[in-house]
């Protein structure tokens, strides 16, 4: 079973995700993290998906998707061609114990203090899944009161651009 | 040229080439029949007993000409109504436009009366919906709607119109017919290597399936079997797109499928798939399917390669014209050891076979056969009298079996026999049993009142015969609620409808029921009484593979 990463141009129009999502939803695809955004132009939206499976299941997934009509384009983003980020915004309990040993984790981490009082503070940190996962994995030591990550964006890296692709 | 969004539509659908529409009026719809008795001359409407009928007749319609079925219905339940049909159509790659009507663009989301958002239920049984929210996109939408139902795999597309859109005025520009997508071959490499993976083999096998009948392969199938000596099996959906008699076809495969097929796709070392999807009724046991053979799939949709078998070569493409590529890669061989191979299957099926005499199943449909034309549409219903026709009518020309295979719809029948007599204009045969005719014979007021002749050859056991196989083999004989037990009288029942109709309790009454039947001008029931303990044999029991096949009980 591996990870892997689609991005998805669709036409930008009302009800466009869930026809997506209604498609994966009926084929059982195991769906990790999902963003929609608007793009350079307005008559499409892109979706960008993570999802795991093995290579048929990815391959029947890319499928199913070039049978929507709403679907322009489509690309499958390899680790090594893309640049995929994630936001977190993590909150954890403020107290004097363990407010240095936080801290000193989310410098390591570059992250960002974006809200600080006296019960609570709040840490804002952009890269990609694998870093976001062990960071959180490092807070679980403390008190965590609410997690909110974004789901991942990716780009490819280059002058290709989705646009580029077209369907087969 | 202003016109009203109603007429639009019409006019639309007339510029499509739609000749006729089936469906039933209602509120939120009732702007479009106004436009419907305006264009009365120039489009025909047949209004149905319900629009579950009125959607399995588009269907039948499509299935029969390959032309685009057209479906009306109103909002609510209407809209509902039509769901089984789309479906039945959506599983079996049917071209059809359902075209709904709904409340008021200012009053959607707001639970009206009959307001249902039929775009939402249907959205996994169509290919794509629309719903149009202003008169200046629905010219265009509903081209967009036939272009997409008919181009590529075919399926159905639903245009959800709401009654303001219906009303609002707007300029009219008549434009050609839209054509299907331009269809393209696989690609060359693709081709290539399918060519030399067919040129090593030593026991070719070619199946088809609704796909190739949708390609129009015929012909190129034919050729390639020839060149490589291959026998021709088909998938249900493939039935009468070979004639029956074709010395190289060996009839269908799969669950119920004929012995010879299914043993000689078994034992192939190379399956050519043209337009098939290997569905779960059609491998059986996936583990244990086909192991030796290498599987070469030549379909349009590039989402059926290796979606349930994983296949040695996907080739992405029109059958036909994939194959037409192919051919001259092809080198003609003779294979009088695998044909003789073959030919043993045949023997064990025809001495494995039912060869009983008397009103058996068999008989009844083989009896049916005399009085058949060379274009005669057969439907059917669901269920083992589908099988008893799948198994043994004999078909001479493609298009003629007109059956639910992927959604196996009970209640099908009768609305797709109207469909289809009314796209070929020929006599028309219905199929059925007992239990489905119940589901939706209220379309016999319509095939009345239209007066189709339309030959039912109702095969009356008193029970849900093929549920009642799985419980006699594999339920320890519990018959839970499959014994009818009901005293419906049906040649009384075609009386009261204003048909005709006769019983026929042996061979001898069948014939001169037929004989009756296909002289009449209109609808024509025979009540046919066959034993409640007959089966569909062969059987796959589920989860078995090929060397599990049943072909007698008892065994």
């Amino acid at each position: 079973m591996g990870r892997f990463t689609v991005a998805i141009l669709v036409n930008n129009q009302f009800g466009v995700l869930n026809r997506v999502t209604s498609m994966f939803r009926r084929r059982q695809f195991n769906i990790t993290s999902l963003t929609v955004s608007e793009t350079e132009s307005t008559h499409y939206s892109r979706i960008t998906i993570q999802s795991e499976g093995e290579e048929t299941t990815k391959q029947q997934l890319i499928n199913q998707l070039y049978k929507l009509p709403d679907v322009c384009s489509i690309v499958e983003l390899s680790p090594e061609k893309t640049v995929s980020r994630e936001l977190l915004l993590i909150k954890l309990s403020n107290n004097p114990e363990t407010r240095g040993e936080i801290r000193a984790a989310s410098d390591a981490y570059e992250g960002k203090i974006v809200d600080y009082t006296k019960a609570a503070v709040m840490i804002q940190m952009v890269g990609d899944s694998r870093k976001i996962d062990n960071f959180i994995n490092i807070m679980r030591d403390y008190e965590i009161l609410e997690i909110c990550r974004t789901g991942i964006v990716s780009l490819e890296r280059g002058d290709e651009t989705i646009r580029n692709v077209t369907l087969f | 040229m202003k016109l009203s969004g109603s007429d639009i539509l019409v006019r639309t659908l007339i510029e499509q080439g739609c000749d006729v529409v089936f469906g039933y009026p209602g509120g939120q719809i009732i702007n479009v029949y106004d436009s419907l008795y305006k264009y009365r001359h120039e489009l025909r409407h047949v209004l149905t007993a319900h629009e579950q009928g009125a959607a399995h007749a588009a269907d039948g319609y499509a299935r029969a000409t390959g032309k685009v079925g057209v479906v009306f219905a109103t909002s609510g339940p209407g809209a509902t109504n039509l769901v089984t049909g789309i479906a039945t159509a959506y599983l079996d790659s049917v071209p059809m436009v359902a075209i709904t009507g709904n409340v008021p663009t200012t009053h959607i989301g707001t639970d009206s009366f009959q307001e249902i958002d039929i775009t939402g239920v249907t959205l996994p049984i169509t290919k794509h919906n629309f719903f149009v929210g202003s008169v200046e996109k629905l010219a265009d939408t509903i081209r967009e709607a036939f272009r997409l139902a008919s181009s590529g795999r075919p399926g159905p597309v639903l245009v959800d119109i709401p009654k303001d859109v219906q009303i609002a005025m707007c300029e009219y520009q008549p434009a050609e017919k839209v054509e299907p997508d331009e269809k393209a071959a696989a690609k060359d490499i693709r081709i290539q290597q399918a060519a030399e993976c067919i040129n090593q083999c030593s026991r070719p096998f070619i199946y088809f399936g609704g796909g190739m009948i949708a390609g129009n392969a015929q012909d190129e199938m034919l050729a390639l079997a020839d060149k490589i000596d291959a026998p021709l099996g088909c998938s249900f959906m493939g039935v009468s797109a070979v004639p029956t008699d074709h010395p190289r076809f060996l009839g269908m495969q799969g669950m119920h499928g004929h012995y010879a097929c299914s043993i000689s796709m078994h034992n192939a070392d190379c399956i050519i798939a043209l337009g098939a999807r290997f569905n779960d009724r059609v491998t059986g046991n996936r583990a244990k399917f086909a192991r030796g053979a290498k599987i070469v799939h030549i379909d349009i949709d590039g989402a059926e390669l290796s979606k349930t078998v994983n296949v040695e070569h996907g080739l992405r493409g029109d059958v036909k014209l994939t194959l037409q590529k192919l051919l001259p890669l092809i080198d003609k061989v003779e294979r009088p050891e695998w044909q003789r191979k073959v030919q043993s299957f045949r023997q064990e099926e025809a001495e494995r076979g039912d060869n009983r005499p008397g009103m058996t199943p068999k008989n009844a449909i083989q009896t049916l056969n005399k009085y058949l034309g060379e274009n005669t549409p057969v439907a059917t219903d669901v269920g083992q009298h589908q099988m008893w026709a799948a198994q043994y009518t004999e078909f001479h020309n493609t298009r003629r079996f007109i059956s639910s295979g992927g959604l196996g719809t009970m209640g099908f029948g009768l609305g797709a026999a109207i469909g289809a007599q009314m796209g070929t204009g020929e006599r028309t045969v219905l199929v059925t049993g007992d239990g489905s005719f119940g589901m939706c014979l209220n379309e016999m007021a319509t095939a009345v009142k239209e007066n189709l002749p339309i030959v039912i050859l109702l095969m009356n056991n008193g029970v849900l015969g093929m549920v009642r196989q799985w419980q006699t083999l594999f339920f320890d004989k519990h018959y839970s609620n499959t014994v009818l037990d009901r005293q419906t009288d049906f040649v009384k029942l075609a009386e009261a409808f204003g048909a005709k109709g006769s019983r026929a309790l042996n061979l001898e009454e069948l014939e001169q029921a037929l004989e009756e039947a296909f002289a009449c001008d209109g609808p024509y029931i025979i009540d046919c009484v066959i034993d409640k303990d007959e089966f569909v044999l062969p059987m796959l029991p589920p989860g078995g593979s090929m060397d599990d096949i049943i072909t007698r009980i008892g065994d």
